[in-house]
């Protein structure tokens, strides 16, 4: 990544990173806040190439922008009738949740300007992070890789079993 | 002006302040899972940031992010099946209206 250009791109893709964050928790019409959300994924996956993780960065833009929201559509599709403009969306713990969450954000950011990171930069940051991580995942972590798929297939067939009509 | 790793997680940790908020004011059960969504993300900035800074050679926590990803994906799979079938029994998704195990 260009370095001259890469602060800005940092700051262009975390104001859209917060900026459609924020619409897809207040919006009323939940069909908005479901593209807004693909949006923020997207921006998201602008951050993972900055930070030089182009795997990881395909990987969200195929299973996130891909998968899950074309599954939260689905999903708001058929329940249509309940999700329309004009129904209140929000429950009345509105201004206690803002209270938290901010107080939340302002220790976590307290936190971590406080904190000394060990940070190497001595090391030099591979171009090409695929084959490392296809390698890692068929040797070191090959138990978590194989548990996880199994975990992929019992949610696959829960899914179909809790949804089926009888 | 150079971007360090306190920019990043100062950015998660502002998306999952979000995710946060949306999970306790959110009546519609889609809207708490897209909110769950963008904090599973803010999670995720964080591991590739911390691998980029802190463990560069090793990959760790790019591994640890696909995990968390596969584990999202099969969350938001059984998830809105679930959501599916509280509408088709109750013709209704707020969860606050939804209260048969809550006295």
């Amino acid at each position: 990544m260009d370095s001259a250009i890469a602060p800005y791109l940092f700051y262009l893709f975390s104001f859209v990173v917060v900026v459609s964050g924020l619409l897809v928790v207040t919006l009323r019409d939940i069909f908005h806040c479901a593209l807004f959300l693909i949006l923020c994924l997207f921006s998201v996956a602008g951050i993972y190439v900055l930070l030089g993780a182009d795997f990881i960065a395909a990987v969200q833009v195929l299973l996130y922008v891909g998968a899950i929201a074309v599954l939260m559509i689905f999903a708001i599709m058929l329940t249509a009738k309940v999700s329309g403009i004009g129904i209140k969306q929000q429950n009345e713990q509105v201004p206690i949740a803002i209270i938290t969450t901010v107080a939340f954000v302002a220790i976590a950011l307290y936190g971590l300007g406080k904190t000394i990171w060990n940070i190497k930069t001595d090391v030099a940051i591979p171009d090409n992070t695929t084959m490392a991580i296809g390698k890692l995942l068929m040797t070191t972590y090959v138990v978590p890789f194989e548990i996880v798929s199994v975990v992929l297939l019992a949610a696959l067939i829960g899914a179909i079993v809790i949804a089926r009509r009888n | 002006m150079e971007i360090s790793l306190a920019h990043y997680l100062a950015l998660a940790a502002i998306l999952l302040g979000i995710g946060m908020f949306g999970v306790l004011t959110r009546r519609n059960a889609v809207g708490i899972l897209m909110s769950i969504e963008l904090m599973f993300n803010a999670v995720n900035i964080n591991l590739v940031a911390f691998n980029r800074y802190v463990t560069p050679a090793d990959f760790t926590g790019q591994i640890f992010s696909i995990f968390v990803i596969v584990v999202a994906a099969a969350e938001a799979t059984v998830g809105l099946a679930i959501v599916l079938l509280i509408y088709r029994n109750f013709r209704d998704i707020f969860v606050d209206n939804i209260n048969l195990m809550k006295w």
